[in-house]
């Protein structure tokens, strides 16, 4: 096997270090297809949390009209009306509030975890190595199951009372109604919020394996051995020089767990730790349509439409950002 | 293994080009019933179990003493007892076991076996879980809690080999219906002695290979989450008349898999069917849709020990703010609007008390100190199957528009919402009861101070007062009289908010003849034939 | 190699002990226990019933009799299935769970790897985009959606392949169950192997090569194809032991007789027993499937030998 090399790029990568975002950005804007997914993904993010918030812009999410339910697409009701007669247009971004959230907030605490835990695990190598793989193991191995319904168990009076508590910081005296009204609000976000971080502290595995067999192989590169002899420190070795050349399979592996995160949030529902209803999630609006397919198919086309056009923006612009994060990318 | 592939597809396709005959197809040959059971059985010791699920396969391998018709709930065709009477007061019962009665072994089912049966489910130390459908025997409930050692002292009695003596602690009409539960079956002492000591729970007695019973069938396979076979027992007394040659249960839990399983020519018949399919089907294939009444009851269960639900005044506007009409229509469809507790079976109808009165619902409310919903406790409707996650966002939606109260929807894993009710630790819960056999008692026991199932921190001692006064009369027309008085008091308490009525629909093939609506849906399997 | 090999086994027995004693304690904590039955069983008999299971005894007594047990192999009686051998449990259910994840994994395996590297070489041609479009569909589209569209399509409609069922000795019944399962795990192939050989792509030696002229199918193939699949491997591993230790999904859509009914099931019910086993034998996988990766991976990338 070849591996001759002429030049190793690494110093140049030192010198470029403090521009490296604005030669990112200035790449990452020549990418059609970056582009356009970072304005889909904005318009769909921004919808989500600004229509909501506009008084009487979306109908209730939670009314009901059971005479009119699965009605087709109508000038009331964009996509139409779901099996207890609700707009299936407003629950679709109510839902997609909750699903955005738990899928950033997990992905970003699992990749964190995942990525430090993998790099050192791989860089450092030998006896800490193998603790830190054995744990992961261990992890790997551990009923998830048992964990959540513990995790629910023991966190659900605490997010109570940070319910009750929030609700307090901004209700004030109000009167019963809106004080209801309000909670329905922060529910989800006081309840969820504790259980999808630590959801997240516990699905790092996969993502730290990869790191840690990506850094293995870059470590032993010419141009880190080069740097090592430059006498850079290891943490900047590590974060400077190997991290961004291991990227690409940590964007894709992120961009590819915000989705599954969103849809696990489906499953916890059922355990009662998702969101309440009539309150919804993508996972829940496209588990409930996987089930009602035959009777109305929009139920399941129209979330999945959401969900899919997310997920293909976000791997567009993931693959766009590996590119233009490239130290060594060129105009081929 | 790329250079392969092409080869596997070859090959695959073709297997799947040769037209093959459906399972339904083979079964119809084979004269084999292929039905849905909707779950994994716990077990098949008639004494050990408690679910709808087992009792129909339990059903193909023994039979009561009274037997079921295939087409009348009410007759009482004789099964292992060929005939029977009881004294004046109905205390007092003789049943004459056929002398050509015979274990599927060979072995002759005599009078000692039920003796035998019933000491074996009563003693302390065996704990049947379902103990309490024999309390009715004198003196069993006293042999079961340990007070009394002397099992002879238990109103159990064998005279000879062919008659068994029953005395109970109060007049039962309805005995031998009674008696088609299967906590009344005899087992088999002979094999469960080989096993193990009589009180020794599940022993390997009632698995493929070990099993002996007196049913039409015998056992002949069990493999999880695939299906319980059954064939043709020889020494069936009646076994000319089975017309069938075996029975394959199917596990099948996920409806719409049942349903696929169904449509593509897997089954004959289903154990349910998603209510957002029956429309369809009933325009698309309505040969295969069948929609019959059934004694259960769809209820919401408050824990009257929460304070606002532990008012009577609060539960009914509860109750009175459902607009049941329109849930079974459009949520639960194929289901009947609930009118009070006890669905109608046989001579005994409720009074039809709950109705949609949101103004009355809003004044009660008002009147219980919580005028147009104001101050009103947040509660917690706790739901575990995502089933019931329709209906019970219905009646969420339908509290808030006409009471102005918000509950929240709790769902739970299935043990935790079981221990959650067990323990009180709920504020309302979502809950169903399948009747066990045709009298209302299987209803209204439940209410009772202390009762297992009660879960609701209610109980009232006219209430009691009322069901002991019917369990000591004899005419069963005033005894039907006092229950309907004892359930219009439960319903004007409401410690249980009724909303539907249970019917079964599911998926039939036209094929299966003999198969006729019944209440409690055990249809014997002996009068089934397959004529394709 | 030998030595390496006795220290993983050696490590490998401590994380099953570590792994057992955890999964013990956790199920202790849960908050409910076993024997719930939907018809209530009064708390005297409940109480008895667990005696009768030595479920009375301190915890700690319980869990040295268990551990011992479990060395002995004898995982000891279900308490949902009361009565019957754990043992009798997992070797009805694992066959199926075994047969399902290696054709899901071998589904996973012939579609992913393929469409990434042809991903990666084509790179933003029409072959990259259709396989991005075929893993977005993998994922997007989870597999309570899809079995029962390909069931209801193949089966129902077509009447090409059983909907539901499986029979050992029948690959017909094999294929919906195996394409349904498989297909996330390919998409996640595909992305992860197209990103392992862009990023190998761009290293020095391949421009090298490609500044020496050698062709590019061979460069792929040659030079590329080993490093590329680190990030893949590295999740064939975890992913393998996954799909082997039955997927609940995939079971109750397609009535598959597997091991994730029961371990869904022991769990709801709090069922001591079949959950250690099951875990225990999820841990045994997870161990031999990352070791397998670690070798596998160490023949990818020679120069990690040096260590």
């Amino acid at each position: 096997m070849s591996t001759a090399a002429v030049n190793p790029s690494a110093p140049a990568v030192i010198e470029k270090g403090s521009s490296l975002w604005a030669d990112a950005w200035r790449r990452l804007s020549k990418n059609r297809a970056a582009m356009i997914s970072l304005f889909l993904l904005a318009a769909i993010f921004l919808s989500c949390l600004i229509l909501p918030a506009i008084p009487g812009f979306l109908s209730d999410p939670g009314a009901q009209n059971l005479e009119m339910k699965n009605f087709p697409p109508s000038k009331e009701h964009y996509f139409g009306t779901d099996h207890l007669g609700r707009d299936l247009f407003s629950r679709i971004f109510y839902g997609g509030r909750v699903s955005i959230m738990v899928g950033l907030i997990t992905t970003f605490v699992s990749v964190s975890i995942g990525i430090t835990w993998g790099a050192i695990s791989g860089y450092v190598g030998g006896r800490l190595d193998a603790l830190m793989m054995r744990i992961v193991d261990i992890l790997y191995a551990l009923p998830f199951l048992v964990i959540v319904i513990l995790l629910g168990a023991v966190l659900t009076p605490q997010t109570e009372k940070l319910t009750e508590f929030t609700v307090k910081l901004f209700a004030g005296s109000a009167d019963t109604a809106s004080v209801n009204e309000m909670r329905t609000t922060i529910e989800p976000f006081t309840t969820l919020v504790p259980l999808f971080i630590a959801i997240g502290a516990l699905s790092w595995l996969t993502i730290s394996r990869i790191v840690r067999a990506q850094v293995q192989s870059v470590a032993k590169l010419e141009f880190v051995e080069a740097a090592r002899s430059l006498g850079l420190s290891h943490s900047r070795i590590l974060f400077r020089q190997i991290l961004p050349n291991t990227l690409g399979p940590i964007i894709v592996y992120t961009t590819l767990t915000i989705p599954g995160v969103m849809l696990f949030e489906a499953t916890l529902s059922f355990l009662g730790l998702g969101v309440k209803p009539p309150n919804s999630s993508w996972g829940i609006l496209i588990e409930e349509g996987a089930n009602r397919m035959l009777s109305n198919p929009r139920l399941l086309l129209f979330p999945a439409l959401f969900f899919s056009t997310t997920l293909f923006a976000l791997n567009f612009l993931g693959d766009g950002l590996r590119d233009a994060l490239d130290p060594k990318s060129s105009k081929d | 293994m790329l250079r392969t592939l092409p080869l596997l597809l070859a090959a695959s396709l073709a297997l799947l080009s040769c037209s093959r005959e459906t399972q339904v197809d083979r079964a119809n040959r084979e004269g084999i019933l292929l039905i849905g059971n909707s779950g994994e059985p716990k077990a098949l010791d008639p004494q050990l179990v408690t679910g709808v699920l087992e009792s129909k396969i339990i059903g193909a391998l023994m039979e009561g003493l009274v037997a079921d018709d295939p087409k009348s709930d009410d007759a009482l065709p004789p099964g292992a007892a060929l005939s029977w009477e009881h004294n004046e007061e109905m205390t007092e019962w003789t049943f004459h076991l056929r002398p050509d009665g015979k274990w599927s072994d060979g072995t002759p089912v005599t009078a000692s076996d039920y003796v035998f049966s019933y000491q074996r489910m009563l003693h302390p130390e065996f704990i049947a879980p379902y103990v309490e459908m024999l309390y009715f025997i004198d003196q069993a409930e006293a042999y079961n809690k340990g007070e009394i050692t002397d099992f002879s002292k238990v109103g159990v009695r064998a005279e000879d080999d062919f008659t068994l003596k029953l005395r109970l602690r109060e007049p039962v009409p309805y005995l031998p219906s009674l008696t088609r539960h299967y906590t009344w079956f005899a087992v088999p002492r002979h094999v469960i002695l080989i096993h193990g000591k009589m009180t020794d729970r599940f022993t390997p007695w009632s698995l493929p290979g070990n099993f002996v019973g007196n049913g039409p069938f015998r056992l002949k396979s069990w493999q999880f989450h695939k299906a319980i076979e059954v064939d043709r027992n020889p020494h069936y007394w009646d076994k000319d008349n089975v017309g069938l040659n075996g029975i394959r249960f199917l596990p099948i839990e996920n409806p719409y898999t049942e349903a696929r399983a169904f449509f593509s020519g897997q089954l004959h018949s289903t154990y349910t069917l998603p209510s957002d399919f029956i429309d369809s089907v009933a325009e698309d294939k309505p040969q295969f849709l069948r929609q019959e009444p059934y004694v259960g009851t769809i209820f919401i269960r408050l824990n009257t020990t929460r304070k606002g639900l532990d008012d009577p005044r609060v539960r009914r506007a509860l109750s009175m703010a459902i607009d049941r009409q329109s849930i079974t229509d459009h949520v639960l469809e194929g289901y009947f609007p609930a009118t009070s507790l006890t669905p109608k079976m046989g001579q005994y109808e409720p009074d039809k008390v709950l109705g949609f009165d949101p103004e009355g619902a809003r004044k009660l409310l008002a009147e219980a100190g919580y005028p147009e919903g104001r101050d009103f406790p947040r509660f917690s409707i706790l739901i575990s199957r995502p089933a019931a996650r329709a209906s019970t966002e219905a009646i969420q939606a339908m509290w808030r528009k006409h009471l102005n109260i918000i509950v929240d929807i709790q769902n739970k894993d299935w043990g935790s919402y079981i221990t959650a009710q067990q323990t009180l630790d709920y504020d309302i819960a979502s809950a169903g009861w399948i009747g066990d056999y045709l009298d209302p008692t299987t209803f209204l026991m439940i209410w009772t101070k202390g009762n297992g199932n009660n879960n609701t921190g209610w109980s009232n001692a006219e209430y009691e007062k009322l069901l002991d006064d019917a369990a000591h009369q004899a005419d069963n027309a005033s005894r039907l009289e006092i229950f309907r008085k004892a359930e219009r008091m439960l319903m004007a308490e409401q410690p249980i908010i009724p909303t539907a009525f249970y019917s079964r629909n599911y998926l039939h093939r036209p094929e299966v003849k003999g198969w006729y609506p019944l209440l409690l849906d055990n249809h014997p399997y002996k009068s089934i034939r397959l004529e394709p | 190699m030998f030595r390496n090999l006795i220290q993983r086994l050696l490590q490998g027995l401590v994380v099953l002990l570590v792994l057992f004693t955890i999964t013990f304690f956790l199920v202790k904590a849960m908050p409910y226990g076993p024997f719930q039955q939907e018809k209530a069983v009064p708390e005297h008999i409940r109480a008895k019933v667990n005696a009768y299971y030595g479920l009375d005894q301190p915890i700690y007594v319980q869990y040295f009799k268990r551990l011992t047990n479990f060395i002995k192999g004898d995982p000891g009686l279900s308490l949902r299935l009361e009565g019957r051998p754990v043992t009798e449990i997992i070797s009805q259910a694992f066959p199926t769970s075994l047969q399902l994840g290696i054709s899901a994994m071998t589904v996973a395996l012939c579609v992913g790897i393929p469409l990434g590297t042809l991903a990666a070489a084509r790179k933003n041609s029409l072959i990259d985009f259709g396989s991005m479009a075929l893993a977005m569909i993998g994922i997007c589209l989870p597999a309570f959606v899809i079995g029962p569209v390909l069931a209801e399509f193949f089966g129902q409609r077509l009447k090409l392949l059983p909907a539901v069922g499986w029979e050992p000795a029948d690959p017909r019944t094999w294929i919906l169950p195996a394409v349904t399962l498989g297909l996330g795990t390919a998409a996640y192939l595909s992305r992860l192997t197209r990103a392992g050989m862009l990023e190998t792509l761009s290293q020095d030696f391949v421009r090298t090569a490609k500044a020496k002229g050698v062709p590019g199918g061979r460069i792929l193939v040659r030079h590329c194809l080993r490093g590329g699949l680190i990030p893949a491997v590295a999740y064939i591993g975890p992913a393998f032991a996954g799909l082997i230790s039955g997927s609940v999904v995939i079971e109750t859509v397609f009535q598959l007789p597997g091991l994730g009914q029961h371990f869904i099931k022991a769990i709801e019910t709090s069922d001591e027993p079949v959950i250690l086993a099951c875990v225990m034998l999820y841990g045994t996988l997870i161990i031999i499937a990352n070791f397998v990766t670690d070798l596998v991976s160490l023949w990818l990338n020679p120069r990690l030998r040096t260590r």
